[in-house]
């Protein structure tokens, strides 16, 4: 898997308008030639592809853990489409800098996650009935997001269409310092108690009975999950599917017990790596939001996920 | 008698619903102690508060004098091992995998698996009798042979204390008896047993001390034989009853009265 990421990575930085050989991209890395196009322009996108694949594929992982259920995914219970309100609201009502929809869509992604933890909380916690009430919230914010771009002014509408199926379009070093920093933070916290979360999969009274402290857990795991699905989400939009499709994915090449982070990780780089070369090729010169294409396998792949349920059931 | 571990004027109450009032009630150290009662008596709820998960409204439950609230977590975990009704397996993990959780309390940040765990695993997958079967999924394995899997589960946990809910029920009459008869020889081992039973003549039988509840209060405990007879049957299950010597052990056995209708 991590070879697979490097090939991924490497194919990224020698693809684009002109094709730079495997050499000439070696001798930009090591520091032998130097190259605006590499370093400046694909290098940033290629590496956003790897490191916020990771940051969805764990943030998916997350998620279906606390819900206990594989459909139970951010993109699917509204969290994206709740940063993307939140990052909206920046972007229409504020001016829209970079520190503001990072804000923006933080807060959005909290505000739903709260806003389904609520509605799904009756003496207890049921990952089924959150996903349900999740998917319910999904719907809603999808439709005030496209109210919210019919009502804003053409120019910002139309900024914020393209960013709405997710896209690594035109990311620079500028944009990605902030986002990489407060990743690595988040992964780093999940990490440590990644031990525990995985001790959770076991029902709530055996975790708590061999020493689980559930509330803090619960919490961090909403923090972490939340904070990468939205500093994703406020530089690239809305990427969808790879948190649903990435943690079920890794988890069955691995052949691991429950749904792991580091599969997880490894393989939401690798699909959304994957898909963003897809749509940079598809249609080149046009280079389609990645959005479009990580929907596409993300459907398929939900087709299956279904069909496959549906005859276990 | 001592007690280790006792509830002091406990009240419980799921929402509007209070299950008990200012319960007592102390556990005999090193014995093994059977609660029974009829459906809904609150014995689960009894022993769920034992084991911290759930809080008392009121009073405490207290271990070494202490009340276990203030312990930490896997503090806790060390002394108190528990064995639910429905605990969850993991998609895809093998027995030896879900045995090894057993060790979480003593295992830390930096001491994620050592030659203790598993020396642990292995002496509980010895003792429940499930060694066969360490590479075998969990999803596969028939309802006897999964319920010995969360016992040694619980084994490798290494705790003074084992409480068991309702343990024996999915399971067919053979290995009720089998797993009744680990228990009493972990009892025999120097462990604390504590176990919600449904079946009152295996409780008379493998019991040391019998809790009897019924709408959230201890209506008798004792040795068995001392407190079974046909009043406290009719008291706590509202079945009339004759009480026989068990012919296997000699500990009260009940046989119900009642025909039909």
């Amino acid at each position: 898997m991590v070879t697979l990421m490097l090939c991924l990575g490497l194919l990224g930085l020698c693809y684009g308008a002109s094709w730079a050989s495997p050499g000439e991209v070696f001798a930009v890395l090591t520091g032998a030639d130097h190259s605006v196009v590499i370093s400046d322009w694909r290098m940033p996108r290629v590496l956003a592809g790897l490191v916020f694949g990771a940051a969805l594929g764990v943030a998916g992982a997350i998620f279906q853990n606390l819900t206990r259920n594989p459909m139970g995914s951010p993109d699917v219970i509204g969290l994206d489409a709740g940063a993307y309100t939140g990052a909206l609201v920046a972007l229409t009502v504020l001016s829209g800098t970079s520190a503001q929809l990072a804000t923006g869509s933080v807060a959005g992604g909290l505000a739903v996650a709260a806003a389904i933890y609520l509605l799904a909380y009756q003496r207890g916690f049921s990952g089924l009935r959150l996903v349900v009430i999740g998917i319910a919230v999904n719907a809603m914010m999808t439709a005030v997001n496209s109210w919210i771009v019919l009502r804003a002014e053409l120019e910002v509408a139309i900024a914020a269409v393209g960013w709405s199926a997710g896209s690594l379009n035109g990311v620079s070093w500028d944009d990605l310092a902030i986002p990489f920093a407060l990743i690595a933070v988040l992964l780093a916290l999940m990490t440590m108690r990644a031990h525990a979360m995985h001790q959770a999969s076991l029902g709530d009274a055996v975790a708590a009975a061999t020493g689980v402290g559930l509330n803090r857990l619960r919490l961090l795991m909403v923090l972490v999950g939340v904070g990468c699905t939205a500093t994703v989400t406020a530089v690239a939009g809305p990427i969808a599917f790879i948190a649903l499709a990435a943690p079920q994915i890794g988890r069955r090449l691995a052949g691991s017990a429950g749904v792991p982070l580091l599969p997880a990780a490894l393989t939401g780089a690798v699909l959304l790596q994957g898909a963003d070369l897809l749509a940079q090729m598809l249609l080149a010169p046009v280079a389609l939001p990645v959005g479009v294409v990580s929907t596409a396998i993300g459907g398929c792949y939900l087709i299956w996920l279904l069909t496959k349920e549906v005859r276990r059931a | 008698m001592t007690a280790r571990l006792s509830a002091r004027e406990i009240t419980l109450r799921y929402g509007d619903r209070v299950v008990s009032t200012r319960l007592n009630l102390d556990v005999p150290d090193g014995a093994f102690t059977a609660i029974v009662g009829p459906n809904a008596c609150g014995k689960s709820t009894l022993l769920r508060a034992l084991v911290r998960l759930m809080r008392p409204e009121a009073g405490q439950v207290e271990l070494d004098g202490r009340a276990v609230g203030d312990y930490a977590p896997k503090a806790l975990a060390r002394q108190l091992g528990f064995l639910p009704q429905d605990p969850l397996a993991p998609d895809d993990i093998k027995v030896r995998q879900l045995v090894g959780r057993g060790r979480f309390p003593h295992q830390s940040l930096l001491a994620l698996w050592s030659a203790d765990d598993e020396e642990a695993v292995t002496g509980a997958m010895a003792a429940a009798g499930v060694e066969d079967l360490a590479d075998r999924p969990v999803q596969e394995l028939s309802g006897g042979q999964r319920q010995r899997v969360w016992i040694a589960m619980v084994l490798a946990q290494r705790t003074p204390y084992l409480l068991l809910d309702e343990p024996t029920s999915f399971l067919d009459i053979t290995h009720q008896y089998q797993l009744l008869g680990l228990l009493a020889r972990l009892r025999d081992e120097g462990r604390t047993v504590i176990a919600v039973l449904h079946d009152i003549n295996q409780a008379c039988r493998f019991a040391d001390h019998l809790v009897a509840m019924r709408d959230g209060r201890v209506v008798a405990e004792g040795v068995p034989g001392d407190v079974v007879d046909a009043t406290l049957i009719k008291d706590v299950f509202d079945l009339p009853s004759v009480i026989v010597p068990d012919p296997v052990t000699g500990t009260p056995m009940i046989v119900p009265t009642l025909q039909g209708e």
